[in-house]
């Protein structure tokens, strides 16, 4: 499957296309397929995200989860700062990078 | 410590009020990302692998506390409560919104600092010895030169866009403390039959094609120092390649046309640029030099000897201080190193805490290393006790300078967009599996130095051991290499041969440190070992 992602403009967060909107969580990313490109241009326009880029990843029970260790890292945050990543509270998260 | 005058402030406060027009015109949609992204970079904003990413620029590492406390209340407000000092003597705040920028920039312009050039083909923050007006081996102060250099590049129009970005790094030691010769120009002060000048190296880096920079001036006189470095650069800014690049360092240049013919270049341009009295007049040069004057040391004659009697202080006394050129003071480090942190990582009260040690104990002065660590200047021995008590109180005592758990680690894969694997984990790892005082002590001086990717932020061509993450086929892979130095031993790290994994490096390490330690003859510091006797017994440990 392909995900869209890019930067939210303002915040800088990174976001994931849900297939209405965007999402901070990779849970929520949708399969693009080939409309990717032509999505990322349309919402870049719209300054809805910054920097948009399609990338790999492949459907798992829990979700999406990106093919290339560093959207992984980008999807959940640094993984030698847990409280910094979006489940700060789960101290096996960073496992799921690896 | 210099201070900004009228000119100084206005520049950087009309360049705060700019960039606010220019955000604001970002966020309501008249710039595009392209449009807008050379004007962030201008003003040190890079969007990084988690959110934008501001590189502060801290002139030749020295701040005051005052600085210092701006920095931490900036992390505390908009940033997520820490900073992250760098190689380049500078820090940077990981998790910035771009609306807030101009807010911090502004902040940062009324203690009289900012990000420009820290970022973009230009020249970046002057780097510089830590050591510097404080150091018993220095010839003189190298900072008002690197303040003059400063200036000079502050927004120097011919310079703004040069083939690719420009570091300068100035000494005035025999000993290296800024990895001098691995800069685009290094400078290093001296002395000829009583006239001051300097040592003109160019042509070094590290990167993806490292080199030390060969020497092109063996003796400059400082008063024609600005017109040389002036022809340096037009001589680059001319011939230096734009079609590529991964070729366009002026240490491809000089390598290319080699070091004779860029030096013919240079003396033909000097000949040229000499006539305009670019040069600063001696009085200017002199009231730039008298912010660098000596602080107001006390008469420490009657001040007692060091009570060493405590084990762990006087383990830091020996690993953490180094001699002053002033009887009765002492250069404090303070490592940034402590056993399972983050390289170069401090929390906003940290910094706070520096900071108020640097006022109560080093005349409110503190510098940043290149090694990312933060060192007291101006410590008045009796109060090393102090100090270290403070220390020990924010976690920040780790008597490790130089040893093997002194690592500098880029921030990698971890936060770097450019990054192919993670650094600091790998630095964790090390840290931990090494963490013994005794044993680091018995290995002695070892610069570990990791890079996440080829771009080799964290100097790993230059550690005595370095490591390379690489991406091998969507895994982090490391290479392993022996033998750098940025020091005055300069030198180049050779690479063992196959990568590791992550915990493959560190069983890798330790097999060589095994053998170092059956290799070593009395005094030999482990690059001293890897000199004397090759590759090859060590390759022998790691690969069987």
């Amino acid at each position: 499957m392909k995900l869209l992602t890019g930067n939210d403009l303002a915040s800088g967060d990174v976001t994931w296309w849900t297939g209405r909107d965007w999402s901070r969580h990779v849970e929520d990313a949708a399969d693009v397929g080939q409309d990717g490109e032509r999505i990322a241009s349309v919402e870049e326009a719209a300054r809805r995200v910054n920097v948009p880029y399609v990338i790999d990843a492949v459907a798992t029970p829990e979700g999406p989860r990106p093919a290339h260790i560093k959207d992984r890292i980008r999807a959940l945050g640094p993984t030698v700062r847990a409280d910094l990543t979006l489940k700060p509270a789960d101290p096996e998260a960073g496992a799921w990078v690896i | 410590m210099y201070q900004y005058d009228t000119y100084d402030q206005s520049i950087v406060d009309a360049r705060v009020a700019e960039f606010r027009d220019q955000v604001e015109r970002r966020l309501s949609g008249h710039l595009t990302e392209d449009q807008f992204k050379p004007l962030r970079l201008m003003n040190g904003l890079y969007l990084q692998l988690h959110a934008y990413m501001l590189r502060v620029a801290i002139p030749y590492g020295t701040l005051s506390s005052t600085q210092m406390r701006v920095l931490a209340d900036i992390a505390r407000t908009y940033d997520r409560d820490y900073g992250h000092f760098t190689t380049r003597q500078n820090l940077q705040f990981n998790w910035i919104k771009l609306a807030d920028t101009p807010d911090i920039l502004e902040k940062l312009a009324k203690v009289e600092m900012h990000a420009i050039q820290t970022s973009g083909n230009c020249i970046r923050n002057i780097s510089s010895d830590q050591f510097a007006g404080a150091a018993a081996d220095e010839l003189t102060d190298p900072r008002p030169w690197a303040e003059l250099l400063r200036q000079w590049s502050t927004f120097h129009p011919e310079f703004s866009y040069l083939p690719r970005k420009f570091k300068i790094a100035v000494i005035a030691a025999d000993e290296d403390r800024a990895a001098m010769r691995l800069h685009d120009i290094g400078l290093r002060i001296v002395e000829q039959d009583g006239v001051a000048g300097a040592q003109v190296y160019v042509g070094g880096g590290m990167g993806r094609t490292p080199m030390i920079a060969p020497l092109v001036a063996d003796f400059v006189p400082l008063s024609d120092l600005m017109s040389y470095l002036e022809a340096c650069l037009r001589v680059y800014n001319r011939y230096g390649r734009r079609d590529n690049m991964y070729k366009a360092r002026i240490k491809i240049l000089i390598h290319e046309i080699g070091v004779d013919k860029y030096r013919a270049e240079v003396a033909e341009e000097f000949a040229h640029i000499k006539t305009l009295g670019i040069d600063p007049p001696q009085a200017e040069f002199d009231r730039i030099a008298a912010f660098f004057a000596d602080p107001a040391f006390a008469d420490t004659s009657a001040d007692a000897q060091v009570d060493r009697s405590d084990a762990g202080f006087a383990a830091w006394l020996d690993q953490n201080t180094h001699a002053h050129k002033r009887a009765g003071y002492t250069i404090v480090t303070i490592s940034l190193k402590p056993t399972g942190g983050i390289p170069g990582d401090a929390s906003a009260d940290q910094i706070d805490a520096m900071a108020d040690l640097a006022e109560a104990y080093s005349f409110a002065e503190l510098r940043v290393t290149h090694a990312q660590n933060i060192v007291l200047p101006h410590v008045r021995s009796a109060d090393l006790r102090a100090v270290y008590d403070r220390l020990v109180a924010i976690g920040l005592a780790e008597a490790n300078l130089d040893l093997i758990t002194d690592i500098i680690a880029c921030p990698g894969l971890d936060y770097c967009s450019l990054a192919n694997a993670r650094s600091i984990p790998l630095a964790q790892k090390i840290a931990d599996r090494f963490a013994d005082p005794v044993r680091q002590r018995d290995l002695g001086e070892l610069k570990l130095k990791i890079s996440g990717c080829i771009n080799a932020c964290g100097h790993h061509h230059a550690g005595h051991i370095g490591i390379l993450g690489v991406d091998r086929k969507g895994t982090e892979n490391y290479q392993l290499l022996l033998g750098g130095s940025g020091a005055e031993d300069v030198s180049l790290g050779k690479i063992t041969g196959p990568g590791f994994s992550e915990d493959g490096v560190v069983d890798a390490i330790e097999r060589v440190t095994d053998r170092y330690l059956t290799e070593r003859t009395e005094g030999e510091r482990f690059v001293d070992t890897y000199r004397r006797v090759g590759m090859e017994p060590f390759k022998e440990a790691i690969y069987g």
